[in-house]
């Protein structure tokens, strides 16, 4: 895709906006739908539900708004000429489908309404003698159909079975509820465990009526040890209170979770105890008001119950020089929860640049080899960080030098006439020994600036082998 | 342009009966508590509710102050309360503590429950245990299908997809039967019905049984044949980025319920705006289907015309204008407030865009699909990780790679918290992380953080889920049924030459491919290879009575689990461009896309974090590298 169309764009913009004055010269007459504050449509029914709300939160006495004309109130029959409820009626009654053809008349409604048919159930209605299946195909049609008289196991298995070839969960659930009363919890469990249509039915009921006793029980009959875990874990999302929330998590790390779950039970206990001492600390910084960095850049959320990365952002943020014993210095994290030097890059970046202490930034590129020289090596692509950087809006010095680590030569001299880091494209056209786009450049540089003279210099050194 | 419509093309049903007959036995069911009384509505049912009545139909029926479902005491002073929901569990509670409330406080009201689109058992289970059974007394408002444009109708029910494909509740199956039943007796005789998936398969035995327990009269069909596929078949499309300009607006702004919500960076005005997106819009209407590259030219020329058209102004005798003003004034103005919102839309989406690095975010998604340069992309992903860009926007990545590459890759969920085993989980549970074969591996990562999948997931898969098995095949498909087209060539979005289009020309969306080849063979036969690699359960089914009228040329595509706009703009074009000239429309339980991920495995894999990443004040805590 292209999405270069920004001209097109703003030309269209531009064309809508100089059109703009004259339509609202002429909108005396405008008919737009009727909107409320809101945006809602006057009359829709979301509109409506939210002047009840107001009207509620405004005093009683008040006559609630929209005044509400309450002078017709059965006004459907006399105006729409026809009882509606006769029309449906049928679907009581059954055999009442002639009034509703006859009352509208088109076509294409002659033939619906299967529900308000007559049943083609006829004297079986009359008689509640039904087996199994016809019990659950009635079930299936919403009519009632006695299930006590399922009374041995291999009646209710029957009637559960034949639920599961039917397809339909909501009878599949019907009869669950059923056999849960009826039937110890341990025959219960025994007979799901062959019948996996049937079980993952019943745990999406527990789960929604929150039954977690009863579902724990059952996985654990089933010797579904994990899932218990990760269901127990799963209550510590209830739990606000952060020191209440540490506790938990720590009660969960006997839990028996897979080796890799248990990890991540771990370091989220870790990182949450970790939180909570980072919190405490800076909390009472920022109130004392004498550090700095907490003056200048205010928090503006707690740090507790942030993911691992945020955190590390937030550390490299606020806490970057510390010593590495401390719990809030960056490396410590780094260490704590190995952190992949990539990850750890980007984060420190971001934080740093966000910051604009371009020499925390030099600092973390630079490496020193065994010679003692110094050289720029990044984890990720130079690329990527000149995008961080710009975004932070580093000055062009800064760029340049990272500019100038881009490994692909297009790309740098994009990025460098993009920055205006003239050397660079100078540097790379000579490098490939191209000297029409050389020639080309100089007519962009600054007349008589020290690029042209440069440029000048190249094109007259008789020892470069240009290519064209 | 991908939308000029042909002028043999067979007209659709008029679908707005379904909104009447909805109507009218809501109003009977309103009609069966008379007197006085509030009615409280869940709040997701509100659009749908707004589309087909409004206050004062309801206010006829005695229907005197409306509420939101808020889980809150209530304060009304009515002495008959109304509650029109879904039927969830919760709510039922809900409703059930109300009425202990009142009867704690000596207080006496009538209640009833209106369930839409039907009652579950276990609702009114939830009232037999509270003791409110016979007290609260309840009905059934068979609102299955709203039809929210010409050529879509919609379920609105968005727990479908949580409820079958991660749950394994199969309790909307009889819905889905009941929805195809009304179409079917609507506008049927089906002639033919095709379909894959276990829940394709199901639904269509439900509607078969409906049939069959009814009567069927002979009547004119309107709709010839319907295809069924399970979202499972095809977790690929919904995956990738959309950008044609309908997916774009829905990825970017949501669409709900046929309605979006401009913020105000959009209308450029102080508020915000909800704008109705269908055929309706006709500035929206001709560059719904387009590529979004395409979408600016044809803004601007539209623009230019409008201009000239306010120019002739200019010139004109108190006559002429008079003309003017009562004969072209209005449309115009009309054409300037759409024109000027989708400029603006355009405009934010670039702006949006742009800011991700949107270009290399669908290099990557290109290269995933044709299986090319893994390993960049794998540095891109990790990359994406770490700078945590968007965490939905990762996943989104992780599961395609995954998918397309048919094993999930030593990964990695320090980023967005350890706490995110639930969601790992559920994905895993849906088959959109998938372990990675031993041998197989591609890459050992640097980052470590451990391997979230492991072979304990295996063993849990039952039969059940085999549709969901280990291999998404993808590669092999993709192969078989030509979905990447050469790269060599050039591709003119301006005249798309295949659904590619709708991807860039960089891949045929495997569902829309599936349709028409068994839409063009007239079943499965000749695609057994593609079918047992797709795990089966496909199926063609030929009725007795057939239309053999221009309703051959309708087809009714449902797709179980929700599609994406880039899926109906897909077969949209495949249904003008084809020699049948097919015309399509589409039964949706909601459209998917990122929505799947955040709705399905988000809410159900309860986690926290969510909130955190989106809705925190503190924004700098994320860096914007």
């Amino acid at each position: 895709v292209t999405f270069r169309c920004d001209v097109q764009l703003k030309e269209s913009r531009q064309a809508v906006n100089s059109i703009q004055r004259l339509v609202e010269e002429d909108d005396d007459e405008d008919d737009v739908e009727k909107v409320s504050w809101s945006g809602e449509p006057v009359g829709s029914i979301s509109w409506s539900v939210k002047e009840t709300a107001a009207s509620n939160q405004r005093t009683d006495r008040e006559p609630a708004f929209p005044k509400i004309p309450t002078d017709t109130p059965s006004l459907s029959k006399s105006q729409s000429g026809y009882s509606l409820s006769s029309l449906f009626k049928g679907k009581t009654k059954g055999g009442n489908f002639q009034s509703f053809t006859d009352t509208l008349s088109d076509s294409s409604i002659r033939l619906y309404a299967p529900e308000l048919r007559k049943p083609k159930s006829e004297y079986k209605d009359y008689v509640s003698d039904w087996s199994p299946e016809e019990t659950i195909q009635r079930l299936q049609q919403g009519k009632t159909a006695p299930l006590e008289k399922f009374r041995s196991l291999q009646d209710k298995l029957l009637l559960l079975d034949f639920a599961v070839s039917a397809h339909d969960g909501n009878v599949i659930t019907a009869v669950l509820i059923y056999l849960k009363r009826t039937l110890s919890k341990e025959v219960l469990f025994r007979e799901l465990e062959s019948r996996q249509t049937a079980l993952r039915h019943f745990i999406h009921y527990l789960t929604e009526t929150k039954d977690q006793r009863l579902l724990l029980e059952l996985l654990r009959a089933l010797g579904r040890t994990e899932d218990v875990a990760l269901l127990q874990y799963k209550e510590h999302l209830s739990i606000a209170d952060e020191n209440k929330r540490r506790d938990f998590l720590k009660s969960c790390l006997s839990l028996p979770f897979s080796a890799e779950d248990s990890a991540h039970v771990q370091d989220h206990y870790t990182l949450l105890e970790r939180q909570i001492i980072i919190e405490a600390t800076d909390r009472q910084a920022e109130r004392g008001g004498k550090v700095e960095i907490f003056q200048k850049f205010p928090r503006r959320a707690s740090i507790l119950n942030m993911p691992l990365i945020t955190t590390l952002y937030y550390c490299c943020f606020y806490h970057y020089s510390e010593p590495e014993g401390t719990y809030s210095s960056p490396l410590n994290i780094r260490q704590a929860f190995k952190i992949s030097e990539k990850q750890y890059f980007v984060t420190a970046l971001a934080a740093r640049a966000k910051l604009k202490a371009w020499l925390d930034v030099d600092a973390l590129f630079t490496s020193r080899n065994w010679l003692g020289f110094t050289r720029k090596k990044s984890p990720l692509s130079f690329q990527r960080v000149v995008d961080v950087l710009q975004k932070n809006s580093a000055p062009t010095q800064v760029l340049q030098d990272y500019v100038g680590l881009v490994e692909d030569p297009d790309m740098r001299i994009s990025l460098a006439q993009k920055h205006k880091c003239h050397d660079i494209v100078i540097n790379t056209y000579r490098d490939m020994k191209d000297r029409q786009q050389l020639l080309g450049y100089r007519g962009k540089v600054g007349r008589g600036s020290a690029e042209e003279r440069k440029i000048d210099e190249l094109l007259n050194n008789q020892q470069i082998r240009w290519k064209n | 342009m991908a939308n000029s419509a042909r002028r043999d093309s067979p007209e659709l049903p008029d679908f707005s009966l379904l909104k009447r007959l909805a109507r009218d036995q809501l109003i009977y069911l309103l009609e069966q508590l008379p007197g006085k009384k509030d009615l409280f509505i869940e709040a997701d049912l509100m659009s749908p509710l707004d589309r087909i009545a409004n206050v004062s139909t309801l206010k006829q029926h005695e229907v005197d102050k409306l509420y939101k479902v808020e889980y809150k005491p209530v304060v009304s002073t009515s002495d008959q309360l109304c509650f029109l929901i879904r039927p969830r569990i919760q709510t039922v509670k809900w409703i059930c503590d109300v009425a202990n409330a009142d009867k704690a406080a000596g207080k006496f009201r009538r209640y009833k429950i209106i369930f839409t689109p039907q009652k579950f058992y276990a609702c009114e289970a939830v009232l037999e245990e509270q003791g409110m059974f016979g007290d609260v007394t309840t009905d059934e408002w068979a609102f299955y299908l709203l039809p929210l444009d010409d050529d879509i109708i919609s379920l609105e029910l968005p727990e479908f997809f949580r409820d079958n494909f991660l749950a394994g509740d199969q309790r909307w199956m009889r819905t889905a039967g009941s929805a195809l039943h009304l179409l079917h007796s609507l506008y049927g005789p089906f002639s033919k019905v095709y379909g894959i998936g276990r829940y394709s398969k199901m639904a269509y035995e439900s509607w078969r049984e409906q049939v069959e327990q009814g009567e069927q009269r002979a009547r004119q069909a309107e709709i010839g044949n319907v295809f069924l596929i399970d979202r499972d078949v095809d977790f690929v499309t919904p995956l990738c980025s959309q950008v044609v300009y309908e997916g774009l607006v829905d990825d970017i702004f949501r669409i709900k319920c046929g309605c979006v919500e401009f913020s105000p960076d959009v209308t450029a005005s102080d508020k915000s705006v909800k704008v109705m997106l269908n055929s309706q819009d006709k500035v929206f209407n001709e560059i719904r289907n387009e590529h979004f590259s395409n979408v600016f030219g044809f803004l601007s020329q539209k623009a230019r015309n409008l201009q000239t058209a306010y120019d002739k102004r200019r010139g004109m005798d108190i006559k002429q204008m008079k003309t003017f003003v009562s004969e072209e004034l209005k449309g115009l103005k009309q054409e300037h407030r759409l024109l000027s919102l989708h400029i603006g839309a355009s405009e934010s989406i670039m702006k949006k865009k742009t800011k991700q690095d949107f270009q290399e975010l669908l290099k990557t998604e290109h290269s995933l699909l044709e299986g090319f340069e893994i390993r960049e992309c794998i540095s891109y992903i990790e990359e994406h990780i770490s700078r945590q860009v968007s965490m939905i926007e990762s996943l989104r990545l992780l599961c395609l790679l995954s998918i397309t590459e048919n094993g999930e890759l030593s990964f990695v969920t320090s980023n967005y918290g350890v706490d995110h085993l639930l969601t790992f989980s559920n994905l895993r549970q849906l088959g959109l992380l998938v372990e990675q074969q031993p041998g197989e591996t591609l890459t050992v990562m640097e980052s470590r953080v451990g391997k979230l999948v492991n072979d304990k997931t295996a063993g849990k898969l039952t039969d059940a889920f085999s549709s969901l098995a280990k291999k998404s095949n993808f590669r092999a498909l993709s192969r078989k049924l030509n979905l990447v087209p050469k790269s060599d060539e050039e591709y003119d979005l301006r005249v798309p030459r295949d659904m590619a289009y709708i991807f860039s020309g960089a891949y045929v969306p495997l569902s829309c491919k599936l349709i028409e080849q068994v839409l063009e063979r007239d079943g499965w036969t000749g695609l057994e290879e593609v079918t047992r690699l797709l795990n089966g359960n496909e199926f063609a089914v030929t009725g007795s009575n057939g239309a053999k009228n221009d309703a051959q040329r309708i087809i009714l595509v449902m797709f179980l689990g929700g599609c994406t706009f880039s899926e109906i703009s897909a077969l949209r074009f495949l249904g003008r461009e084809k020699g049948k000239n097919f015309h399509y429309f589409f039964i949706l339980w909601v459209t998917v896309s990122l929505k799947m991920f955040e709705e399905v495995s988000w809410k159900s894999a309860v986690f926290f974090l969510r909130e955190k990443l989106y809705s925190n004040p503190s924004k700098y805590l994320f860096s914007n590298c």
